[in-house]
């Protein structure tokens, strides 16, 4: 028999995920599941290690806000045309969370490290910025097939995530995920040791039966669990399926000024299970 | 012709991309990507525009981490980068003000300008607020290098800086910008006065040219009703009455 990784609900989904988890999440553009931070926040999930896919948002706000993290590796964190990220702003000033500032490229490239299996991944720029200067886990090597000359180069190790947690439009009942041209997703899952996904709608068809569809698909092969999430990335944007929720947003950034205000703000917002 | 500042900044910057193949426009860059859109617009050779934040702006099929390939490739011949400090060097910072990590200020991060601005050959700083708080003598943090010592590999970074006030030209040779020009309304002991950092000028530096009305008229065109995709705020904001 085939085994299905389809589960009943987010709550279930989120339950895999263990206080003190590495976990890697999308930049709030593609495919943040917020459905399932809401879950995490519920369940009163503790010292988590985020990693952002590069940057993030909302997500994270939420997620640093709610006292859910120990540490975040970014290259950025912002709440776009609403302005800065308040709780992650305030944490990091406070020095309650610890953050490593990377760049996306290196970001990407670690995560693609971790799916070829090697250990490090050499990348272009970066030397004699104090992102490098902070990061005593990056090192610069000379290019051992530099023509002539010395040619110093930046070396990354691998990223690894205990897992990946990401929204996608749609998925099929046998666990595959359709990503389309939002690839990086796929390197998400393929560094991930889990990758942990909600979807809009959980089909009857097999994503991977059809050429056009298999392209844009991660398979199940990567995928250890999927829950139905309608709205699973409100009250962000999601693609061309829905809107930013602005109202609720302007509202959120007004609340979350305060300590006290996100408290409230989080109440409400996180007390009832997500409409799935 | 009368224009709304952020007309001004758009032409502005749309001409110093003549001569580009391929544009790319980052998150939070709403004048920057309409700059982009009005110089393909206005371009004799094709012009590609990658904004990265709109879904049907651009031609990526693996997600944002084809641009940065790409720009290593030196597929991409022109980028913008902002900050919250920016210093007579070319030096960026767009993680925040005081002492790392726990500052005064904390700004996103540094997003992908740490490795751009070495990649691109032509980075054009952006950053309406022209004041001391922003343009300073040294950066609290290098988000990214604005020189870099010999034998590091670099094929770009930054050619102009462009703010509310006046347009600069950055010469690699002495590492300093240079006042190329000041916008209608400004002047020159404005500019020095909100200035942190030294730059070469003339007594007599030239006034920023308007957009004629043919130019007028594509941005508040084709060029609002495309933006709005990626920034619908901003959209809404200058363009209301192509809403």
């Amino acid at each position: 028999m085939t085994e299905s990784n389809v589960v009943d609900s987010i709550d279930e989904l989120v339950a895999r995920i263990p206080d003190g988890a590495r976990l890697a999440l999308p930049k709030d553009s593609a495919g943040a599941p917020m459905g399932a931070v809401r879950a995490l926040i519920r369940r009163g999930v503790r010292d988590l290690h985020l990693i952002t896919v590069p940057t993030s948002g909302l997500a994270t706000d939420l997620l640093v806000g709610a006292g859910s993290v120990a540490s975040v590796e970014t290259s950025g964190v912002s709440l776009g045309e609403f302005g800065g990220a308040p709780r992650f702003n305030a944490a990091v000033k406070q020095g309650t969370i610890a953050v490593r500032d990377a760049t996306c490229p290196a970001i990407y490239a670690g995560l693609q490290a971790a799916e070829k299996g090697i250990p490090f991944i050499p990348l272009r720029g970066v030397i004699g910025s104090d992102v490098l200067a902070y990061r005593d886990d990056w090192k610069v090597i000379d290019n051992p097939f530099a023509p002539h000359g010395k040619d110093p180069l930046l070396v990354l190790p691998a990223i690894e995530p205990e897992f990946a947690l990401f929204h996608v439009r749609r998925a099929d009942r046998f666990g595959n995920v359709w990503i389309g041209v939002n690839g990086e997703l796929a390197i998400m899952a393929h560094a991930a040791a889990h990758t942990l996904v909600t979807a809009e709608e959980i089909v009857d068809d097999d994503l991977m039966a059809e050429e056009g569809t298999a392209a844009g698909t991660v398979p199940a092969v990567y995928v250890t669990a999927v829950a139905q999430a309608r709205k699973g990335a409100w009250p962000l944007a999601f693609l061309d399926q829905y809107p930013a929720d602005d109202r609720h947003l302007a509202n959120y950034v007004r609340a979350a000024r305060s300590a006290e205000g996100f408290d409230d703000y989080l109440r409400h917002c996180t007390e009832s299970a997500d409409d799935t | 012709m009368q224009c709304l500042p952020e007309e001004l900044l758009i032409a502005t910057i749309a001409d110093l991309l003549l001569g580009c193949r391929t544009v790319a426009v980052g998150v939070s860059s709403p004048i920057p990507g309409s700059a982009a859109l009005l110089a393909r617009a206005q371009s004799s050779q094709p012009l590609r525009v990658e904004l990265l934040e709109s879904l049907h702006g651009n031609s990526f099929t693996r997600g944002s981490v084809e641009l940065f390939d790409r720009a290593a490739q030196g597929r991409i011949d022109a980028f913008f980068l902002g900050g919250g400090q920016i210093d007579g060097l070319g030096n960026i910072n767009l993680v925040g003000a005081g002492e790392y990590p726990a500052g005064s200020v904390r700004w996103p991060g540094s997003f992908g300008s740490s490795y751009l601005y070495f990649l691109v050959p032509r980075v054009i700083l952006f950053r309406e607020e022209h004041s001391r708080r922003v343009l300073v003598p040294r950066v609290d943090f290098v988000s990214a290098p604005g020189v870099s010592e010999p034998g590091v590999f670099r094929r770009g970074g930054p050619y102009a800086l462009i703010t509310s006030k006046a347009a600069f030209l950055f010469d690699a040779e002495n590492c300093r910008f240079r006042l190329s020009s000041i916008h209608p309304g400004h002047t020159l002991e404005e500019v020095l006065d909100n200035t942190g950092f030294e730059f070469d000028y003339t007594a007599a530096p030239a006034e920023t040219s308007s957009p004629s009305a043919a130019t007028l008229a594509t941005i508040r065109g084709s060029v609002a009703g495309e933006i709005a995709a990626a920034y619908p705020q901003f959209a809404a904001r200058v363009f209301p009455r192509h809403q």
